[in-house]
């Protein structure tokens, strides 16, 4: 480690010793035609368009339509259901993907509703230990993963997730299947609104973080889409 | 005596069907980020806030880097450092000999292709494994990545079709992109299932909270970072921003300007290992921090610029050149615009120097660049630095200088500021005009050379009856 030490004293010391200190802002004549630096909204509060830029004026009917919009623009499934109706979606989701198994935590709001009605789902199954005791299960026998979200962004059609000890990384990431629930009272209308709203820095960022925007694709062989390459083949979203 | 660059280009460009695929890619490429920029008002605003947030971090560099590693070691990610490929090499072998371990899987990183990670290991016998579908393809062909985004974009479904079946000739042979991608899936989950160790690269580190945000769209960077029980990040020095609220503009515009897509499928913030309670997740985590150049860069106020780049590659899908000779001519691992420049600040101007004359300094990759690089100007000075001694901390400065070609600009500088040399060397060539050697190598083999006029401009006023004294 003594020798990441030094490197580390190199490092920081050569980018010490210079001379004037390098500009903050760009230096003039530099880049395009256009004024540079003399545009105020870099230092803007982050509202609005991709991070406080102009503001969208959105309602919450206006979020979901541009939310599934862009959702559905990228392959994901999403269905519209009410706190009275959605387990009833998600049971028919279960039958039409013919899902042998869901994966699920039993102690979310969630979870227990669906364990409430176990008989109507395939078998529920829980991750009720640490990865390394059930691997390979995880890997090439769990057919879906069911998890909440902690928001949505309309903007982008994005799934925000926070995995915890509940609902931990690898059910939204190895199971062919992820379906995911998201109550529209915490779709925000930007990544910018949703990291201040719900206040990210200050409660201090988890072990990761999470946007999810579709399911998993490629475009590396002649620039065509392809989905389903590592993670999940299939996202449904079920709105609330 | 022909260079190897020159080499490189005048066989690449005589592959019709590679330069067919990167024409496609590029117009496709370029067209996809053209429609996700409708407002060109809204779209300077983002560029400005964009380079705004660049060049704010870069100017607390060693504040922020030390403020990251402060962050990041509370949250329980060890952090290293290294000044060359070697030494980051090194941190990354020490890691795999801890844990024993043979074989790491890696996400898409250009930071490793820069420390030619997957060569030093296997000198070790450790396997590396690349997971990004199109370094995938590469690894496969033994080829380096010819595009910093899609490195696999020099190639047609056909080749890799008839790759895929000349390495796995179990799988039935297809060109279905689908088939071929599904192919690929299978194969990497069971190696992400046994690999010991996860290598990633790192699109943003934030330094306010100890953050690793990674951008992609296939959950290889996801698999890396999360399955195996060690996660590696090797990242360079310019990558960290001051704020988490730096994060959204940044997010949005590199993938806006890189492949066109208004937020990629997964973008992937890390904080910590996993923490007492947690099921999953790498039970450690490193962030190797390499220089290799870049704090030399950093010591000139204007070469500064370089650094702000946030990789989207929008450069190379909007210049002429790149698309024409392709992304292996360069012979270096970051090709196109950005690679001119800073590939011969990292290893020299006796070394990459020549990069600099492959550009018609059209001043594509400028107006594209979500950060505002001013390219087409850091080319010409690097260009000028080339073949000039005066004080510069680029290494190789003033190695391109020739002496007849200093001699001939040093004589006519002189004679331009003499008239009566001069008016005499006109009169002396127009005179000469049918004797003068129409054949300028490379010039005139696929043009004429203009001949001198009979008569000098100042013959010619003089005959008009303009006087110039």
């Amino acid at each position: 480690m003594s020798n990441s030490a030094t490197a580390r004293n190199n490092i920081l010391q050569r980018l010490r010793s210079v001379k004037e200190t390098p500009p903050g802002l760009p230096l003039s004549g530099e880049g395009s035609s256009y004024t540079v630096g003399a545009d105020a909204s870099c230092s803007s509060p982050d509202k609005g368009r991709l991070g406080g830029v102009s503001s969208f004026d959105w309602d919450k009917s206006e979020r979901i339509r541009r939310f599934t919009e862009r959702m559905t623009a990228v392959r994901a499934e999403i269905h519209h259901a009410d706190r009275a109706s959605w387990l009833e979606k998600l049971v028919e989701i279960c039958h039409e993907k013919r899902l042998n198994n869901l994966l699920l935590s039993p102690h979310t709001e969630w979870g227990k509703a669906i364990g409430a009605q176990a008989g109507s789902f395939p078998e529920l199954r829980h991750y009720d230990q640490p990865i390394d005791g059930w691997k390979q299960e995880m890997f090439y026998g769990i057919d879906a993963g069911f998890t909440s979200t902690l928001g949505g962004i309309a903007e982008t059609g994005t799934l925000i997730l926070w995995p915890d000890a509940e609902e931990p990384r690898q059910m939204s990431l190895v199971p062919p299947v992820h379906i995911a629930v998201l109550d529209t009272d915490k779709l925000y209308t930007t990544f910018a609104e949703a990291v201040q709203e719900q206040a990210w820095v200050e409660k201090g960022l988890p072990t990761n973080a999470l946007l999810v925007s579709g399911p998993s694709k490629s475009a590396d062989i002649e620039q065509t889409l392809a989905y389903g390459v590592h993670g999940p083949k299939e996202l449904v979203v079920i709105l609330i | 005596m022909i260079s190897e660059f020159r080499q490189h280009v005048i066989e690449n460009l005589a592959k019709p069907n590679v330069r067919a695929n990167f024409r496609k890619a590029m117009d496709g490429l370029m067209q996809r980020r053209l429609d996700q920029f409708p407002d060109p008002l809204e779209l300077e605003r983002i560029r400005t806030q964009a380079q705004a947030i660049r060049a704010n971090a870069l100017s607390k560099l060693p504040e922020l880097l030390e403020q990251l590693e402060a962050n990041l070691t509370a949250n329980g990610i060890q952090v290293h450092w290294a000044e060359t490929p070697e030494e980051a090499n090194n941190i990354v072998l020490g890691i795999m000999q801890q844990h024993d371990a043979k074989m790491l899987i890696k996400g898409k990183s250009m930071v490793s292709e820069e420390m030619g990670m997957n060569h030093f290991l296997e000198q070790y016998g450790i396997d590396c494994l690349e997971s990004d579908l199109g370094e995938f393809i590469i690894q496969l062909a033994h080829e380096p990545p010819s595009h910093i985004v899609a490195p696999a974009i020099h190639k047609s479904r056909q080749d890799v079709a008839k790759l895929f079946n000349e390495k796995f000739p179990d799988i039935p042979y297809t060109e279905n992109i689908d088939d071929m991608t599904q192919s690929a899936r299978r194969i990497l989950r069971d190696k992400f299932y046994a690999a010991p160790v996860g290598i990633s690269g790192v699109n943003f580190a934030v330094a306010e909270t100890g953050t690793l945000c990674l951008v992609e769209n296939e959950g290889n960077g996801r698999m890396s970072t999360t399955v195996p029980k060690v996660h590696i990040a090797v990242t360079g020095i310019e990558k960290v921003v001051e704020k988490f609220s730096d994060i959204p503009p940044l997010l949005s515009i590199l993938t806006r300007s890189a492949t066109g897509q208004p937020i990629t499928t997964y973008f992937n913030m890390i904080s910590s290992p996993r923490k007492p309670g947690e099921k999953d997740g790498p039970e450690e985590v490193h962030l190797v921090l390499l220089d290799n150049g870049r704090s030399n860069i950093y010591s000139d106020p204007e070469l500064l610029a370089t650094l702000r780049c946030i990789r989207c590659g929008a450069c190379m899908n909007h210049c002429p050149v790149y698309t024409r000779i392709g992304g292996h001519s360069y012979g270096t691992v970051y090709p196109g615009p950005i690679g001119t420049i800073l590939e011969p600040q990292k290893a020299g101007l006796d070394v990459h120097g020549e990069l600099t004359q492959a550009s018609t300094l059209c001043g594509a990759c400028g107006e594209v660049c979500p950060v505002r690089i001013p390219i087409p100007s850091l080319i010409n000075r690097l260009r000028y630095e080339g073949v000039r001694k005066d004080a510069s901390t680029t290494p190789g400065t003033g190695s391109r200088r020739k002496t007849s070609e200093a001699a001939a600009w040093k004589s006519w500088s002189w004679s331009a500021s003499h008239p009566a040399v001069y008016n005499f060397g006109a009169k002396a060539a127009s005179r000469l005009r049918g004797v003068l050697p129409m054949n300028m190598n490379a010039w005139t083999t696929v043009r004429s050379a203009p001949q001198i006029a009979e008569k000098t401009l100042h013959e010619r006023m003089q005959e008009l009856g303009v006087n110039d004294e």
